[in-house]
């Protein structure tokens, strides 16, 4: 284990954690974790495949079934429950408490706490500038746009110094530009502080740029873990390749090293006779003339001019569609005969 | 402009009548009979003079706050744990919790008679184990839990909505901060449930305050406002001091109540 940061950041350990509700549903298969002090560890996957159910087991919210345990460093957490863990919550609703003024809400975690009054006074307006929050401090909840509100839930949450912060899909309920600005917020607060960080989200987008490590969960399994370029370069499965970003799918038969697809013939290093699949990313490929050399003949079905690029739908070169796109400013129009040239190294196999 | 207001009266006509014919006719005579009795305006003065009236009316104000508290504490945790909890039979269970609703206060009274009065189940038990006889059904005790037993199906149903309202989360990240349960219950729960304790016990209270059939059943050594109302109407035919302890009473949970709504509308506000 490297040493911990300058602060108690503290690893977090899960082992052979499952979870089954009393209803009989597995919501968690056994899962054994470490996540590193100080890390930011990102459980990324659809509504259902058990990301929230292991937050909330870290966080204490559930217990896991009968064998697993969480240790936060040393010490065994199991039977601990959430109000004895020092863990920070955030949630997507917020939940701040509408009774009390942004101040009083985040100063709560300290009342809790029996911390003197001027000492709390003195921390909470600390937090109030660490979330440029100061000119809302007497501030009723309702009257705060829901940016705002997750900054006071975050300030919260991090004044009492939390072991272990827990943000259980916080920027889902905002739009998408607040989303982005607060997400860079949200970064910069966890490089500063160094806290071991357990974040939940279902957008990928956010998975891959605030996560050290991200955890690509399945119906209640890890499908794969790793670094964002891990998960992004190599995918683990189909499940994985399809989650992260766009993939575009060859499927066919191999013949003499190369997969034969409809538009045309691609390297594949097989069997010959076997059915195989190839996949690539829009990025990684390039639209050419028709009458260059290119891997694959297809016909432009679709145009999306994005401003920087332009994403390209393509059909008849595999069984789907194929997406790539063209950074140029070459007008594309439906029905245009295309070829796209692969880059052979970044073909990947799918299992 | 004048032919509008003219359509705008015409149209209001309907409701004023009605208004009139049954509001405010009927009060204005109760008030006036009220202070045109053998102690005229006095009789307004009576129910703080009069020990007997006095009596009543502390009686049955203290009575209608205890129902009240007793009403809330009760249908707040019994609300908090259906809310809270699915298991078979819940929705059975909130059906039969909600079924006194029909009830008049004579088959309340009956029923307390059939547990608590000299013949009751509770005295046949105590007689049968410590061979002493308790008998509550006619006493204070007798009329809190009638006025309980009819209070609690008012303010569950009130309580269980309220609850179900109050997103989860609210609670966890309390805890996450180190609260424990009863400080949970403090800072969170009930800050929240204070609209619907605030509305659903004035509720309770007005009822609480005109009740008279459950009393009248019980025939109690304690008289009621409502119950002395009577009493004064239909024995000794005192119309006048009937008028005004009726406006009396009215007037008392009118301003209870409208007490009660400033606060639960103050306290709506603030929680947004």
């Amino acid at each position: 284990m490297p040493a911990p940061p300058g602060n108690s950041a503290v690893s977090i350990r899960l082992d052979g954690c499952g979870k089954t509700f009393a209803d009989g549903t597995r919501a968690l298969e056994p899962l054994t974790l470490d996540v590193r002090a100080g890390e930011t560890i990102v459980f990324l996957g659809p509504s259902g495949c058990g990301k929230t159910t292991t937050l909330r087991l870290i966080a204490g919210l559930e217990a896991p079934d009968a064998g697993g345990h969480v240790w936060f460093g040393g010490e065994d957490v199991t039977a601990l429950p959430i109000e004895k863990r020092n863990v920070g919550m955030v949630f997507q609703s917020y939940a701040l408490f509408p009774n009390m003024s942004v101040a009083e809400n985040i100063a709560y975690g300290l009342k809790v706490r029996r911390v003197a009054t001027p000492m709390r006074a003195a921390r909470v307006s600390e937090m109030l500038s660490l979330m440029h929050l100061n000119e809302f401090a007497s501030r009723r909840i309702d009257q705060l746009s829901g940016g705002q509100r997750q900054r006071v839930a975050l300030a919260r949450a991090l004044i009492v110094k939390p072991r272990v912060l827990l943000l259980d899909e916080p920027l889902t309920a905002l739009d998408a530009k607040l989303r982005e600005s607060l997400r860079i917020e949200i970064d910069r607060l966890l490089r500063e502080l160094e806290i071991t960080t357990v974040y939940v989200t279902h957008d990928q987008a956010e998975a891959m740029s605030l996560g050290d490590r991200i955890v690509v969960m399945e119906r209640g399994r890890v499908a794969q873990i790793g670094t964002p370029q891990e998960i992004y370069y190599h995918p683990a499965n189909r499940f994985v390749a399809d989650f992260i970003g766009t993939m575009n799918r060859l499927h066919g038969t191999v013949r003499g090293g190369h997969l034969e697809v409809a538009g045309g013939r691609v390297p594949c290093d097989a069997p010959d006779g076997e059915a195989a699949e190839l996949g690539f990313r829009p990025e990684d490929a390039r639209v050419v003339e028709a009458e260059a050399s290119g891997d694959l003949a297809g016909t432009v079905a679709a145009v999306f001019f994005l401003g920087d690029r332009t994403r390209v739908i393509v059909e008849g070169a595999a069984d789907g569609l194929i997406v790539v796109e063209s950074s140029g400013r070459r007008p594309f129009t439906k029905g245009d005969e295309v070829r796209i040239a692969l880059r052979r190294e970044t073909l990947l196999r799918l299992k | 402009m004048n032919r509008h207001a003219r359509r705008l009266a015409l149209l209001i006509a309907p409701a004023a009548a009605v208004f009139c014919a049954f509001w405010l006719l009927p009060m204005v005579r109760i008030a006036v009979l009220g202070a045109t009795g053998p102690r005229g305006l006095a009789a307004y003065s009576a129910i703080v003079t009069d020990r007997r009236y006095f009596d009543a009316l502390v009686s049955t104000v203290a009575l209608s706050v205890a129902v009240t508290v007793a009403t809330v504490i009760v249908s707040g945790i019994a609300g908090l744990f259906l809310a809270r909890n699915r298991f078979p039979g819940r929705g059975l269970l909130t059906a039969m919790l909600t079924l006194p609703l029909a009830f008049p206060g004579v088959v309340i009274g009956f029923m307390v008679i059939m547990l608590g009065g000299r013949q009751g189940l509770i005295g046949d038990l105590s007689q049968h184990l410590f061979g002493l006889r308790i008998v509550f059904a006619y006493s204070i005790g007798g009329l809190f839990a009638g006025y309980l037993y009819f209070s609690i199906p008012r303010v569950i149903l009130t309580m269980i909505a309220a609850m179900e309202k109050l997103d989860p989360a609210l609670e966890e990240a309390a805890r996450s901060l180190g609260a424990g349960p009863w400080r949970v219950l403090r800072d969170v729960v009930i800050p929240a449930l204070k609209p619907a304790i605030i509305s659903s016990g004035a509720i309770c209270f007005a009822t609480s305050m005109g009740a008279f059939g459950t009393a009248f059943t019980l025939a109690t050594r304690i008289d009621v406002l409502p119950l002395v109302i009577y009493t004064d109407f239909t024995y000794s035919a005192n119309f006048a001091m009937a008028a005004a302890l009726s406006i009396v009473l009215g007037v008392i949970t009118w301003l209870v109540l409208g007490l009660a709504r400033t606060l639960a509308g103050a306290s709506a506000a603030a929680a947004g």
